[in-house]
């Protein structure tokens, strides 16, 4: 009987780590491929055994071949300018929601979930024709504006500002500071970790997004990480570039990669309440 | 004596006054900063969430035609006729529902399964955990390039060890057969580890006594699973079958990477075909009526699925 629980848990690693190994394969060959060296043979370009010599050669190549430092700056501003902007619309929101009483409140409230259902990704394209009557196309504020407003952060605010005890205002009020005093020194300090969880949410969602940038960058100046890599994977088409590709693919993934390794626990709570929203 | 009765009289009046001003103007603020505050969620809302769907309302109705500044005709509900009429639009709505279950159904069994193994808090589950969910934190259009190699005729990774044990391939992503499979298979191995977490923090909810009562009872780990743990982990299948299929209608950077909807509109979904007809196409009236009907679609699902979750709230969030 004992016998037979340990072989059954043996197994069931077993089963464990091939089906992860099966899950890692895709990143494990790209790490392998964006170190070989090019004359290594196209022909085991799929193997996942390393070099023997590793190079950084296609790392450099997809740098000069690709304007990877404009599209990390492009992305930056986007995904900067984005979080910025919510923190402010988010926090002032996630504070009348939480602290005020007026009327109207909770169908105000109902309409700013909406935008869970109404994902942006849905309305491309009549907020395409929206940005380019405020003259915004291709252009990055183009990109960020359909996101400055955020029911997932007004949302996530609201509960952490409910969450929080009522005692520090009161004191605060009663010395006569005013509704932005208290936002500012009193219950922004202490809501921090919301703050950040929807910050991670954030950002990595706005890395990570393609189909509208897609839609409004036109020139090549203003484009972003994802949309250099879709035209960097179209351009290796026929597969002699796999390890440039592989490269490329690398370093589009290495900062939420490494952040994401670096703050591990924080993001995994960060999406787990990233999908508490509905 | 009187005249200062006098002015202590009028000073009061006008004490009086300046305090129900005073009053007056604290009442006027405490009404105005809600709105204050929600103006610019507000003014963002409503230009880039509510006005659009006025806007592709309007725009469905009308023909406008792309570059000859001609103006735009009234054609009433000729645009969702259009839409509904043309066969790559039918192919994608009928694609977008094989695409949904295709990956529904293994994407909430993998999730379980890996929430299930990996649910312990030892060294071993943390790192299997960390695979499982790196997928779902790179960008899809990356999970497109490396997807890409691995569907490569031949020499491409899938290609080059099914050869190894003899097996040769099909076209992954050219037989318009199996393409959208390929794509389904892409997109379960981005999301299972993202769904995962909710099962796991749904299963930490699950009081201990419970599962230790079914032990003491006998119950095996099938029985377990389904008697007790699937019942009690109903709220976040709800919950979680709702954000996939939000996520899955409105998600099409792989498509437009690998495969532009092809070959033959084996692998055009709804967005994918909305996409086109804006972006590439210039059919303006085509895409806003398509847009709405998805707009419905998505609606139907939220409030058809607040009822469920609803129903279920007593025992989860």
């Amino acid at each position: 009987m004992r016998m037979r629980r340990h072989l059954s848990a043996a197994l069931l690693a077993a089963l464990l780590c091939a089906v992860a190994f099966l899950w890692a394969a895709p990143f494990l060959w790209t790490l392998v491929a964006s170190f070989r060296p090019e004359g290594a043979g196209s022909a085991d370009m799929a193997s996942l055994w390393p070099a023997f010599a590793p190079t950084v050669d296609n790392f450099r190549n997809a740098l000069d071949s690709g304007s990877f430092g404009l599209y990390y700056l492009n992305t930056f501003i986007v995904v900067a300018g984005v979080l910025a902007v919510q923190c402010v619309t988010v926090s002032l929101a996630g504070y009348a929601f939480a602290r005020l009483r007026f009327p109207g409140r909770d169908a105000v409230f109902y309409a700013f979930l909406l935008q869970l259902m109404l994902v942006p990704p849905a309305l491309i394209v009549p907020n395409l024709a929206t940005v380019v009557d405020l003259g915004l196309y291709d252009t990055l504020p183009g990109v960020m504006a359909p996101y400055f407003a955020s029911a997932f952060g007004t949302f996530l605010m609201r509960q952490t500002f409910l969450g929080l005890p009522r005692d520090f205002e009161e004191a605060a009020a009663i010395d006569g500071a005013p509704w932005w005093a208290i936002v500012w020194y009193v219950l922004l300090p202490m809501a921090k970790p919301g703050l950040i969880a929807f910050a991670i949410v954030s950002v990595t969602a706005h890395w990570n997004e393609f189909l509208w940038p897609l839609m409004v960058i036109s020139s090549p100046d203003n484009q972003t990480l994802t949309i250099g890599l879709a035209a960097f994977t179209r351009g290796a088409e026929g597969g002699k570039e796999w390890g440039v590709l592989a490269a490329g693919t690398l370093l589009v993934m290495a900062p939420l990669a490494l952040a994401f390794i670096a703050f591990q626990r924080r993001f995994v709570d960060s999406f787990v309440f990233s999908g508490v929203k509905g | 004596m009187s005249l200062a009765g006098t002015t202590g009289v009028l000073d009061a009046i006008r004490a009086d006054a300046a305090s129900t001003a005073a009053r007056r103007k604290r009442r006027l603020r405490a009404w105005l900063l809600p709105w204050l505050l929600l103006a610019p969620s507000l003014f963002f809302l409503a230009l880039f969430t509510y006005l659009p769907i006025a806007r592709v309302l309007v725009e469905s109705l009308y023909d406008r035609p792309h570059g000859t500044g001609a103006a735009a005709t009234f054609v009433g509900l000729g645009n969702y006729a259009k839409v509904f009429a043309d066969p790559a639009f039918r192919q994608a709505a009928a694609n977008n529902l094989v695409y949904a279950v295709g990956v529904l159904v293994p994407t909430l069994v993998l999730a379980l399964s890996f929430a299930l193994a990996v649910q312990r808090s030892t060294r071993f589950s943390a790192v299997l955990r960390t695979v499982f969910f790196f997928p779902s934190l790179i960008p899809l259009v990356a999970a497109a390039s490396l997807f890409f190699f691995i569907f490569l005729p031949d020499v491409g990774l899938l290609d080059y060890y099914l050869a190894k044990v003899g097996v040769s391939g099909p076209n992954w992503l050219g037989d318009s057969d199996i393409a959208l499979w390929s794509v389904i298979g892409l997109t379960v191995w981005k999301n299972a580890g993202y769904y995962m977490l909710f099962y796991i923090a749904g299963l930490q909810n699950i009081p201990r006594d419970t599962i230790e009562a079914a032990m003491i009872d006998g119950a095996n780990a099938w029985q377990r699973l389904r008697y007790v743990l699937l019942p009690a982990l109903a709220p976040t299948t709800a919950f979680v079958l709702v954000i996939a299929l939000i996520q899955l209608l409105t998600s099409v950077d792989h498509v437009i990477v690998l495969t532009k909807g092809g070959p033959s509109n084996a692998t055009n979904l709804v967005l994918y075909y909305i996409f086109q007809s804006a972006h590439e196409n210039f059919e303006v009236g085509k895409a806003a009526a398509a847009t709405l009907m998805s707009v419905a679609v998505l609606l139907a699902i939220s409030f058809g699925s607040l009822r469920v979750m609803e129903r279920g709230a007593g025992t989860d969030r």
